[in-house]
């Protein structure tokens, strides 16, 4: 009996939610993190606030699903449930996006950070490698070693990608300075994390940066008395005195826009790989420790790439044998970027296989 | 030895949460009770900790909230697997899933929080030692505890009656019951314990290790803790060289990828485990070799009334 009522009860529940929805446009957001991982998803999630705030509208969430199987079950009942646009934010929830997809032809799919679109299936990504330019500018005129760390997560060309971008800046000021790479296999291990930038700053290295998403090298640095760039959101808290500047992933703008689009009927598929120029890619404020003329210098450089007068990837560049692989004047295609796979010069050590 | 003495105190830090967690498995293993949720616990004692470190400003409240914590979580399992007869393996899977879910919405307000780390405490006169003292006479208070706890637990184990209870208990159940000793009030203790020292071990990670609070910032130690304890075939001292090993193989890959030495990360990750299944099978060839130490009733059930 008990059983039954509670059934009528969600059926009746799960109907409202039908009928209300159709009036209204709602949007949805899969996260394959926590949103308390004050990192990647973290950074989604804000963007999703920014929406209900800035619109008014209606969305849901649902977090730490996994790619695969199980992300096309979620998907599935998202757009099963009366939202409009959904917005899928891992590279492994590609698929499944647009098997989704292909049965929900009404409804509008965004994926994040992908390569597939469909007619009802748009992609976006961030230029966070022009983030990593201004890091290594300011590395390269900071580091007194002239042994910069750098902790990465995978060896995917996302991850790649930063490492070259900073190289090159970072020798571009300071043609001595060398990075030191170590990969801890993991995007999200605190502790493993902390343990890299021990070891890396044992090694000599005095200025820490990353591409994993815990504040824990942060707080080594500080700890430690060396300097540290933040990951994905503002990490000052942790490191009030390391942190240097930090990379922050925007997505507000962009979220906004997009349903925007949705409810005036203008939304049509389109791929968008936007940086520092749409606001995308943000700066968090410079820590004290950066004196004027590194912040004017940073500053230049920030302003360079908005306007377009400056590339990250623009040649010279040279390989880590010290082979001329892009000519002055020239610069990495885009669709070289998102496959890149090589070290550039001054990068020490070698990609794991 | 420029480089040799900061690496040896980072391995140091890294093995200390393994060796909290893998002693406490060890006595819960020892008196026969498989605990998967280890990690579950564990992930508990890291976020009671740390709300209680930023409630109270104390790291002795912190810690005592942490133990508690792992208690708590502790005694839940012990009541599905004692009281209710549930099986141990999946009871406790459920647990670890249960506490990260469950550290994850009581940790909802403290992400992005900092705590400065747990205080150093140079014991007088052998702090001053050249090599030696910087290692380990400069320490945080649970390094020294989790040392301590090691040479408690031998004892316990083997030059104590109420060990020696326990590990019959652990060996045969029913002849423990037959001469008189209560199994299930030996189990619920031993579990207990366990969820105690994992407590303490989440307590080192969100106070000292890494001193803030992220979801699931655990990242599988718990699981590392249970491989060690079949890896030190359920021994203390061998606990505290494996902690020690896999704590020190960690960090060294770091370093060694820092000055180019080319080992595949990945191959790093598998060795706590790759050395946890060759153990398995050296011990699993010579069945008098398990005998001597393994918990013969590990995992399996008791009723009294048998």
């Amino acid at each position: 009996m008990l059983k039954k009522t509670l059934f009528s009860l969600v059926l009746a529940a799960a109907l409202a939610v039908g009928t209300t929805a159709a009036a209204e446009t709602k949007a949805a957001f899969v996260y394959v993190g926590p949103i308390g991982d004050h990192g990647y998803s973290y950074q989604h999630d804000q963007g999703r606030l920014a929406l209900e705030k800035e619109l008014g509208i209606k969305t849901s969430y649902v977090e730490s699903v996994p790619e695969g199987a199980d992300a096309e079950r979620v998907i599935r009942q998202l757009a099963s449930s009366g939202h409009n646009i959904i917005f899928t934010t891992s590279f492994g929830f590609m698929n499944p996006t647009l098997k989704v997809a292909k049965q929900f032809k009404d409804i509008k799919f965004e994926h994040a950070t992908g390569y597939k679109r469909a007619d009802n299936v748009s992609t976006y990504s961030a230029r966070f490698y022009e983030g990593r330019t201004i890091l290594g500018t300011i590395a390269g005129k900071m580091t007194k070693s002239n042994v910069v760390g750098y902790i990465a997560s995978f060896p995917i060309p996302e991850v790649i990608r930063g490492i070259d971008a900073f190289t090159l800046a970072l020798r571009k000021v300071n043609p001595a300075a060398t990075v030191k790479v170590v990969w801890v296999n993991s995007w999200f291990d605190p502790g493993k994390e902390g343990d890299a930038a021990k070891a890396l700053i044992d090694q000599g290295v005095d200025i820490i940066t990353q591409h994993t998403d815990s504040p824990a090298p942060l707080q080594v640095a500080e700890s430690r008395g060396v300097y540290a760039f933040g990951q994905a959101s503002d990490m000052k808290a942790f490191a009030p005195k390391a942190q240097l500047t930090s990379i922050i992933d925007n997505w507000n703008n962009y979220y906004i826009d997009r349903v925007k689009a949705v409810m005036d009927g203008t939304w049509t598929s389109t791929d968008t790989w936007h940086g520092l120029k749409q606001g995308m890619v943000e700066m968090a404020p410079y820590g004290d420790a950066v004196p004027a003329d590194v912040r004017q210098l940073a500053d230049g450089v920030k302003q360079a790439i908005i306007d377009g007068t400056l590339h990250p990837f623009q040649g010279p560049i040279k390989n880590q044998k010290g082979e001329l692989v892009v000519k002055a004047g020239e610069v990495i295609s885009d669709a070289d970027l998102l496959g890149l796979n090589w070290y550039v010069e001054g990068v020490e050590g070698s990609i794991p296989k | 030895m420029d480089l040799l003495i900061p690496a040896m105190l980072t391995i140091i830090t890294a093995a200390t949460p393994l060796l909290f967690a893998a002693l406490g498995e060890m006595v819960t293993e020892k008196s026969g009770v498989l605990n998967l949720g280890v990690e579950g616990m564990m992930v508990m004692g890291a976020i009671i900790g740390f709300i209680a470190v930023h409630a109270s400003g104390s790291v002795t409240v912190a810690i005592f909230a942490a133990v508690l914590a792992g208690i708590c979580m502790a005694a839940i399992f012990a009541l599905f697997v004692l009281t209710f007869h549930a099986s141990q393996v999946p009871t406790g899977l459920a647990l670890t899933i249960f506490g990260i879910g469950l550290s994850a919405l009581m940790g909802q307000n403290m992400v992005g929080i900092a705590y400065g780390g747990m205080p150093k405490i140079a014991i007088p006169g052998l702090a001053a030692l050249p090599v030696v003292g910087t290692l380990f006479f400069q320490q945080d208070f649970l390094v020294y505890l989790s040392i301590a706890m090691v040479a408690a637990i031998h004892y316990f184990l083997h030059k104590t009656r109420a060990g020696l209870i326990l590990r019959a208990v652990g060996d045969s159940h029913d002849a423990a019951h037959a001469m008189g000793y209560s199994v299930i009030k030996i189990r619920f203790m031993a579990i207990l314990f366990g969820g105690a020292m994992a407590g303490l071990s989440g307590a080192y990670l969100s106070l000292a290790y890494s001193p803030m609070w992220v979801e699931q910032m655990t990242a599988g130690r718990g699981w590392i803790a249970l491989a060690l304890v079949v890896f030190a075939c359920w021994r203390p001292v061998r606990v505290l060289f494996g902690a020690y090993l896999f704590g020190g193989i960690s960090i060294l890959q770091l370093h060694a990828q820092a000055l180019g030495i080319g080992i595949p990360s990945q191959v790093m990750s598998m060795l706590p485990y790759l050395a946890t299944i060759l153990v398995l099978v050296i011990i699993s060839r010579d069945v008098s070799k398990i005998k001597l130490n393994a918990p013969a009733s590990l995992g399996r059930p008791f009723h009294p009334s048998r």
